[in-house]
This record gives C-alpha cells, sequence and structure tokens, in this order.
C-alpha cells in the first residue's frame, strides 16, 4: 500500500505544480485551426504563453479575456463575450477553448451563460465552437486541467453515430504524452492497418516543424472537432493516463465503443499488453518492424540492467508521468527512492513505492538527499536541485526551458523505451558509481624514497595561501 | 490597492506621456491583449534583488510558471532563484486561511533561508478576497525581526508597467533610506580620486551586462550604492537615498522612482543609456558633469578616449562584413533611439524602429537619427511586423523574445533585445558581443536552407 503523505508546510518552496489553467490550455493546443482564450487577468496568459514557448520553442497561440479593475468587480462576462468576438472576427478559429482562472472562479464569473449571450449575439460566428472548463489554480495541477479539458471537449461533441469505421481507432492521449510520444504510438498503430485519431493530438501541432505560412495566429495542426464528433465510429478506443479516467468513462457512456485502459506506454509489459491489443483488434499478427524493435528493446535492456539494477532514482513529476517512470524504471530494477507529485491522485496506489510525498523540489532534494538518491529524473528546475545533490538529472516532463527536443523525445513504445534506457544507463555511468578509490599505502616501499620531498611540498601547500596575500 | 493609490502611481509628471494615454491604464482589449499583468512587472522588477526571499502570494499560476525564469545575473546569493509561493488551496480561499498561511509562510523562509528582507507580492485572489497583506507583514517582520516588504501589484490592477511602479513605489515607501551607506574602507581610497556614490534605475543585468560597465565605473570611483536592481543586496537598497546622482537607465518603467528620490532627498537624476558607444560615453560624461568634479571629468574624458578607441579596432572586421545590412528594429521607449544609434554605428542601416512605447522626444531623437522620413511602427502585432519586414526588405528583425519565434517561422533572422536576452550588450564590450551576434544570425547558412524548396517538390518548379 502506497502512503500519500500531504503537504505539512505553509510555503511552497520552488514548486513543481504547474497550474490546472495551462494544462487545459495545452489540450486545446493539440486541437486543429484552435486558440485557448483563458479568462482572468493578462498575466495568467502571458505567464502560460512565456511557458510553453520555453518549452517547446514555438510561438504558441494563447489569448486572455484581459480583466481588469472593472470587469473583476463589476463582472467579467462581457470580457469573455468581447474576447470572443475579437478573436472570431481576426483569425477564424474551428475551436476556442475558455480555460478559467484562480482570479474568475473565485469572483464567480459565469462563463457558460457569457458564451450562451455570445452565441445569441453572434450568429456568424455559429461556425467556431466555444468549449469552458473550470480550472481554478487553486486545486489540482497541470495534469487535471489537462484531464477536464479533455473530458470537456467529448462532454461537448461528441454525439452518437450509426456508421462504423472499421479502421478506426480512438486514443485519448494523457498530458505525460510529447509529441514523440504520439508520433510513436500512430505509427505503431498504423503498423496495423489501423487508422488513429489521437484527441488531442500535440504531435500534428506541438512537433515543432516548420509550416509553409509565414504566420499562425492558430495551430498548425492537430484533431480536427469533426474528427472527436465522430469519435464513435471508431472500433476502439485506446486510452493512455489514469487520469483521463472521467473522460474515457464518459466517452464509452456516449459512444459505447470498446475501450483500452493504460497508465503510460512505456516499458515492456505496458508496450506488450498495447500490441497484443492491436493485433486483436486489428486481427493482424504483430509486424515484423515491431518484433524487431522488441528484440533491440530486451538487448538494451540486457546491456543497460547493469547500470540500472539498484539504482537509487527520485523522480518528481505529475502522478501520470510519475507511474509512468516509477513503472519504467523498476522495471529494470531501479528503485525509486523518493517520489514527489504536486497534486494527490487515485492513481498514485497502484506506484512502484513506499510513500509519495505531495509537495515540491524542495521536499525532492530532501527526500533524496536522506535515500542517497543517484539520479534524478524531473523537470528543468531540478537543475538546480541536481547540482547540489551532486547526481546527474534526467530531464522529463514540464517545463524543459535549458535544452533543445527535450519537449518531443520519444519515450513510449519499444524504440522509445530502449532509448530511454540507453540515457539512462549512461547517466548512471557517469556517477561512477562502485568506483574504488585509491589508496596509497604507506608502507608501499615506493613511498621510502621521496618521504622527504612530499613532506616539503605539503608544508610549502599549507603555506602558499597565507603568502598569496603580500604579493 | 486603492483605487486612488493606483491613480496616483499612473499620474506621472515625470513621464513624457503623462499628458495623453496613460501607459498603466490604456485598457487592455479581451481577446488581443499582449504582455503582462502588474504582478509580472512587480515581480520583474525586483527579482533581481538577490538575498531576499521573493515569496508570491497566491494560487500557483503565478508562481508556478514564472519562478527562476529572469535571465538577470547575481554575482553572488542566489537565494533569488528560489521559488516561493503560498500556492493557495481551495480551502484557504474559501475559510480565509490564506493570510494564516501567508504568516507562516513568512516564518518559514525566514528560519529555513535566513534571508536579509522577505518580499511579499499580492496576486489576484488575495486581493479579490481582501487579504490585508499589509498587516500581515508588518505583524511577521516585528515577529521575526527582518524586514517584511508588501509588494500589492494583483494582476487585474493593470499592466506589467504599473506593476514596474508599483514595485518601486513599495521601495520608496518601504526600504530607500532605512541605512545609512558604509563608509569606502581606507584600502579603496586613491590619492586624487574622491569616491562618489551613484545608484542605477531600472538596471537589472540581464545576461550579466552590467559588468561590462561596472569596471569603468569602479575606475572613475563612481560607487553604485545600489540598484533597482541587477546584481544588488537588499542592504544596498537601504542606502540608494545617499546618493549624488541616480541614473535612470533605459527605461521609464520606475520613474516614479526618480522623481520621488529626488523630492524627498534632492538628488538629481538623468535617463541613460548604456547601449552603443555614443550612448555609453554620454552616460559618463552625465555623471560627471552633474557630480562636478574636475578630476573625475578629467579622468572620465580619458576614460572614454581610451576605450572608444579601443572598441573601434575590434569593431573595424566586424564593420565590414555588417555594412549595409538593413535592419528593423522593433522596441520599445529609450532603446528605440539608442540602439538606432549603435546599430548606425555598426555600418547597418536602421530601415524602421518601433516606437509604441516611446515618447515625443524619443521621437525627436529617432528622427535626428533617421532622418525626418524615418518609418516608425506603432502597432507592433506580428502580422504587421512581418508584413514590414518584407516591404522595407530588411535583412534582420531585432525585437523582444515574444517575436523570436514569429521571425523563425518567417524564415526571418532575428536578434532578442529585450529583457529574456541571452547576450550582453551594454558598455562597450557589449557593442562587440552584439556585433559578433548580428553577423552569426545574418551569415549563418541555414536562412538559404529554410528558404529553398525541397529538390524533389513537383509544385515548387511548378
Amino acid at each position: 500500500m502506497v502512503e500519500l503523505v500531504k503537504r505539512n508546510k505553509a510555503l511552497s518552496v520552488k514548486p513543481l505544480k504547474s497550474s490546472q489553467t495551462i494544462g487545459a490550455a495545452l489540450a486545446y493546443l493539440g486541437l486543429s485551426r484552435a486558440i485557448p482564450m483563458l479568462h482572468g487577468s493578462q498575466g495568467c496568459t502571458a505567464f502560460g504563453k512565456v511557458f510553453f514557448v520555453r518549452h517547446f520553442r514555438e510561438p504558441i497561440p494563447l489569448q486572455t479575456t484581459a480583466m481588469d479593475q472593472v470587469s473583476t468587480v463589476m463582472g467579467s462576462e462581457d470580457s469573455i463575450r468581447e474576447g470572443l468576438a475579437t478573436i472570431c472576427s481576426k483569425s477564424k478559429p474551428d475551436i476556442i477553448g475558455v480555460p478559467t482562472t484562480g482570479l474568475t472562479e473565485t469572483q464567480g464569473s459565469d462563463v457558460r451563460m457569457a458564451i450562451k449571450e455570445f452565441r445569441d449575439q453572434h450568429p456568424e460566428f455559429e461556425d467556431t465552437v466555444v468549449i469552458p472548463v473550470d480550472t481554478p489554480d487553486f486545486t489540482g495541477c497541470f495534469e487535471t486541467g489537462y484531464a477536464k479539458a479533455v473530458d470537456g471537449l467529448i462532454e461537448a461533441l461528441v454525439q452518437p453515430v450509426t456508421e462504423k469505421d472499421a479502421s478506426r481507432v480512438n486514443i485519448l492521449a494523457g498530458s505525460h504524452m510529447t509529441p514523440g510520444d504520439v508520433e510513436e504510438i500512430k505509427d505503431m498503430v498504423d503498423m496495423f492497418g489501423l487508422t488513429p485519431v489521437v484527441i488531442p493530438d500535440i504531435s500534428a501541432s506541438l512537433d515543432g516543424h516548420l509550416p509553409e505560412n509565414d504566420f499562425n495566429p492558430l495551430t498548425t495542426g492537430g484533431t480536427r472537432v469533426e474528427q472527436i464528433r465522430t469519435a464513435g465510429a471508431a472500433v476502439a478506443t485506446f486510452v493512455i493516463g489514469a487520469s483521463l479516467k472521467p473522460a474515457a468513462d464518459r466517452l464509452k457512456d456516449v459512444t459505447g465503443v470498446e475501450d483500452y485502459r493504460f497508465d503510460h506506454l512505456m516499458g515492456l509489459d505496458a508496450v506488450d499488453a498495447f500490441v497484443a491489443a492491436l493485433a486483436k483488434i486489428s486481427g493482424r499478427p504483430a509486424p515484423a518492424k515491431l518484433k524487431r524493435q522488441r528484440t533491440q528493446l530486451l538487448d538494451a535492456m540486457l546491456d543497460a540492467h547493469f547500470m540500472v539494477g539498484q539504482a537509487r532514482i527520485a523522480i518528481a513529476a505529475d502522478p501520470d508521468l510519475l507511474k509512468t517512470l516509477a513503472d519504467w524504471v523498476s522495471g529494470l530494477g531501479a528503485e525509486v527512492v523518493a517520489a514527489v507529485t504536486p497534486a494527490g491522485a487515485q492513481s498514485l496506489k497502484t506506484l512502484p513505492v513506499e510513500s509519495v510525498k505531495v509537495g515540491d523540489l524542495e521536499d525532492l532534494e530532501m527526500l533524496a538527499k536522506g535515500a542517497d538518491a543517484e539520479l534524478l529524473i524531473g523537470n528543468s528546475h531540478c537543475v538546480q536541485s541536481a547540482g547540489r545533490l551532486g547526481v546527474p538529472l534526467l530531464r522529463a516532463g514540464f517545463p524543459q526551458f535549458d535544452i533543445l527536443g527535450g519537449f518531443r523525445k520519444t519515450w513510449a513504445g519499444y524504440a522509445g523505451t530502449r532509448d530511454a534506457f540507453f540515457e539512462l544507463a549512461n547517466l548512471m555511468l557517469s556517477t561512477h558509481k562502485g568506483e574504488v578509490e585509491a589508496y596509497d599505502s604507506v608502507y608501499a616501499q615506493r613511498n621510502y624514497a621521496n618521504s622527504d620531498q612530499r613532506e616539503e611540498e605539503h608544508a610549502h601547500r599549507t603555506a602558499s595561501p597565507g603568502s598569496g596575500l603580500h604579493h | 490597492m486603492k483605487p486612488q493609490d493606483i491613480a496616483e502611481l499612473l499620474d506621472e509628471p515625470a513621464c513624457g506621456h503623462n499628458n495623453k494615454e496613460k501607459s498603466g491604464c490604456a485598457r487592455p482589449k479581451p481577446g488581443a491583449a499582449a504582455g503582462g499583468c502588474s504582478f509580472d512587472g512587480a515581480q520583474i522588477a525586483l527579482l533581481p534583488i538577490a538575498d531576499v526571499a521573493h515569496i508570491v502570494h497566491g494560487p500557483i499560476a503565478c508562481a508556478g510558471s514564472s519562478w527562476d525564469n529572469r535571465g538577470t545575473r547575481s554575482s553572488g546569493p542566489t537565494l533569488w532563484r528560489v521559488g516561493m509561493t503560498t500556492d493557495l488551496t481551495e480551502q484557504d480561499v474559501i475559510m480565509g486561511r490564506s493570510e494564516k498561511r501567508l504568516f507562516h509562510s513568512i516564518k518559514q523562509a525566514v528560519q529555513d533561508y535566513s534571508p536579509a528582507a522577505v518580499f511579499v507580492y499580492n496576486t489576484c485572489v488575495p486581493a479579490l478576497i481582501g487579504d490585508d497583506v499589509d498587516a500581515v507583514c508588518k505583524e511577521a517582520e516585528e515577529r521575526w525581526g527582518v524586514p517584511v516588504v508588501p509588494v500589492d501589484g494583483a494582476g487585474f490592477y493593470g499592466t506589467k508597467n504599473l506593476g514596474n511602479r508599483i514595485a518601486g513605489e513599495a521601495m520608496v515607501k518601504h526600504v530607500i533610506g532605512t541605512r545609512e551607506p558604509d563608509p569606502v574602507p581606507d584600502h579603496l581610497k586613491r590619492d586624487g580620486i574622491d569616491v562618489h556614490d551613484i545608484t542605477l534605475i531600472g538596471e537589472y543585468n540581464i545576461a550579466g551586462e552590467l559588468w561590462h560597465v561596472m569596471p569603468l565605473l569602479d575606475e572613475l570611483g563612481l560607487r553604485v550604492l545600489g540598484s533597482l536592481s541587477g546584481d544588488t543586496r537588499f542592504a544596498e537598497v537601504q542606502t540608494m537615498h545617499r546618493a549624488e546622482v541616480n541614473m535612470m537607465v533605459c527605461s521609464k518603467a520606475m520613474i516614479n522612482v526618480a522623481r520621488k528620490l529626488q523630492e524627498k532627498y534632492a538628488t538629481p537624476w538623468f535617463e541613460g543609456s548604456f547601449y552603443g558607444t555614443s550612448d555609453m560615453s554620454t552616460a559618463l560624461r552625465k555623471f560627471a558633469e552633474i557630480i562636478d568634479d574636475v578630476s573625475l571629468t578629467e579622468r572620465t574624458e580619458a576614460l572614454i578616449e581610451r576605450e572608444e578607441k579601443h572598441l573601434d579596432k575590434q569593431l573595424e572586421p566586424w564593420r565590414d562584413r555588417l555594412r549595409g545590412k538593413r535592419v528593423l528594429l522593433y522596441t520599445g521607449g529609450v532603446k528605440s533611439w539608442s540602439v538606432v544609434a549603435a546599430l548606425q554605428d555598426l555600418g547597418l542601416e536602421v530601415v524602421a524602429t518601433g516606437t509604441k512605447k516611446s515618447t515625443e522626444e524619443d521621437k525627436a531623437r529617432i528622427r535626428e537619427l533617421m532622418g525626418q522620413d524615418a518609418v516608425m511602427i506603432e502597432d507592433g502585432n506580428p502580422r504587421a511586423l512581418l508584413d514590414t519586414v518584407a516591404n522595407l526588405k530588411a535583412d534582420i528583425l531585432i525585437a523582444g523574445g515574444r517575436n523570436m519565434y514569429t521571425a523563425l517561422k518567417a524564415r526571418v533572422p532575428f536578434l532578442d533585445i529585450n529583457q529574456e536576452r541571452e547576450f550582453a550588450y551594454a558598455g562597450y564590450e557589449g557593442m562587440v558581443e552584439l556585433a559578433r551576434q548580428l553577423a552569426l544570425s545574418l551569415e549563418n547558412p541555414v536562412w538559404d536552407a529554410v528558404r529553398k524548396p525541397a529538390p524533389w517538390d513537383m509544385e515548387g518548379e511548378a
């Protein structure tokens, strides 16, 4: 049984948590011709924008209702209507997501009423879908905001369909998956002759590509609204991430499509189960390429188990990502000696650890130190902690602002897991674990001859800092 | 913060904008707004004070995605990089427990990190539910004997610029003037050289660029008592009232501080810039002129002559490579002309400059430098900016980090000149870095690569 250790201090130091609001924004950024408009003051959006821009190194479409003193005191519904109308007339998006913030939730802003009024006043913008989601930052975390937004998309868009598409499968992808992960999974589905529709598909918008147009005020790819509407046509749904349970339940209720649920697609067992499901659904055997990749993963695990086995690892991440990474490293014999997550979640109960701390990176640092961790896994903010602990850092999660390419690294699938093991093993090698420190015996004969000289050297060295002052 | 306090901050007699549009009060348009909030402005203005515990009082969004996100450098303490927030929960908000959490948070910060002071930044949610942040700070200060300074700049109060002023106001009200400067120790005294005290306001030591300037100030015997806020310490900011002259560096953001220090302590101030050879020299001359010390003036002139000569030699090879290249500069305020001069100095042609945050005075100087027909860009939305780049056949866009990926996606060379930049362009040495970075970008083979179609692309051929 995993013990969940709750927050026990007033101040959060070196926060691990990012807000629900921007988590929801990420979900909308995985839709085609979309833009999120955060309902809050300008800073909510400005900070979120910088957060994503530095992580993805991409221009990020993100707008704001720009709450000021007047709308904060007198009501902010006008700001929502005005914001929606402005965006629609400027760039005609297919969909606008409206995540709320702590400010507007505290105020009691009625977003749904404002959207309804917008609909009544502006029939000319009826082609643009507008979806609200309640994501105050005083509860939950990045992951829960994302999951709520996905649930909201299904609630608002999915309709029962009569016609089936025998090749189509839905994939609900959690916030713990990178654009590279989603790409990899789409490729795997593709190999079985099936057509994947990922909701939301950040691999088509935030994969870091150079579009033809010189300027795009909206997302340049992602799941189309129509594809979400017709989710019921699929023969199966894959759900990746325990946080998506409410969304998955709803999708199943509405469509009746059979679903296959996974916490993640990293590590041998998870990927094996995924491939088995694909084989069952498609009625095809696993293709040669995947078989080959599985043998590569097994070989990599054999090579890496020397370094990864018994490695003492500390991980800080949102619950789904924490589960992914903990399962992955313990699948090759590593021990997760410290696990920190920003907010509680049901899924944490299945972690391969004794206890999970709901906390921040200060907690991570202290736990890692107390448990003699040899390696940290976490976001770019962990660099300083790793430096103080004198251990290497494997970067994972949001934000990764101090390296290139972290945003799209592939961890999932046989190939992703293989490469991730190589990286983990290499980092462990860099610690020179188990190396014996040189010891020069005092009785060794080689040391007799120049012992006088050594004493002199020693005397000189102790004196030199002081003498330096006189220069 | 009360509405009349905000109105007072927006009414800034020393600002050239004051008679028309007030930068803080122009209402941002929902759905078409860019830029930060007052909290953002307040935090970035003070965060570089390195030995202070900066506590953000609010739920997670304000600190969670912004901590340790400032490209300024400290030569010593790293406490300012430790993100701290009360991370308010739903229960705190509903049950009114946020003041209590703040009080205990201050205690925790003081006990765990022994800061020189604690700054508490108010944000939207506690401002809305009516937390008395001033009272909590006052009580905490008495209880734990460490200065606790409230900075009441909740996001919905207004723009980032207003936040800068709120931060400056907090320093004038609570910090500056609370300690006398230490005397200059004997071993630092030099014959014939009187040490004069100055301050820098609105200088943030981005990418460590202040360190291009400090050795020269040291050489001249100019002691920077404290600054707002690049590479400074709390105890230094406390003594800023004793300066002989304050320099407003390159930005009107904290002009209220310079004005109030003049009113309160009769300290003269001038506005200047460390960007570009001529502005750098002008700034040094201004110090000497206002301090009015014959020896300082002589030594300043000698230093300028030496540095300019040396720089000229260093820049020569770069000028050949950069000559005639066309630049579109989009940045605000003073930089709209001070950087123009720097670029012209390198032999580049500035085809247009942004004037969104510039005053009439700024614009007059632009005309002086670029001629009567100088193209000035008021609206900096990305689409308009890219069109201007195309129309004026600019070779490179120099702007703030916000526009970086917009430029790159449009296959336009780009140089970051604002606060997120990673290179130090201030001082004489900074000019060489600027030249190097311009050449690095302009001459890179990537521009050919991204502009030519794939050879197998049939549509491209047709």
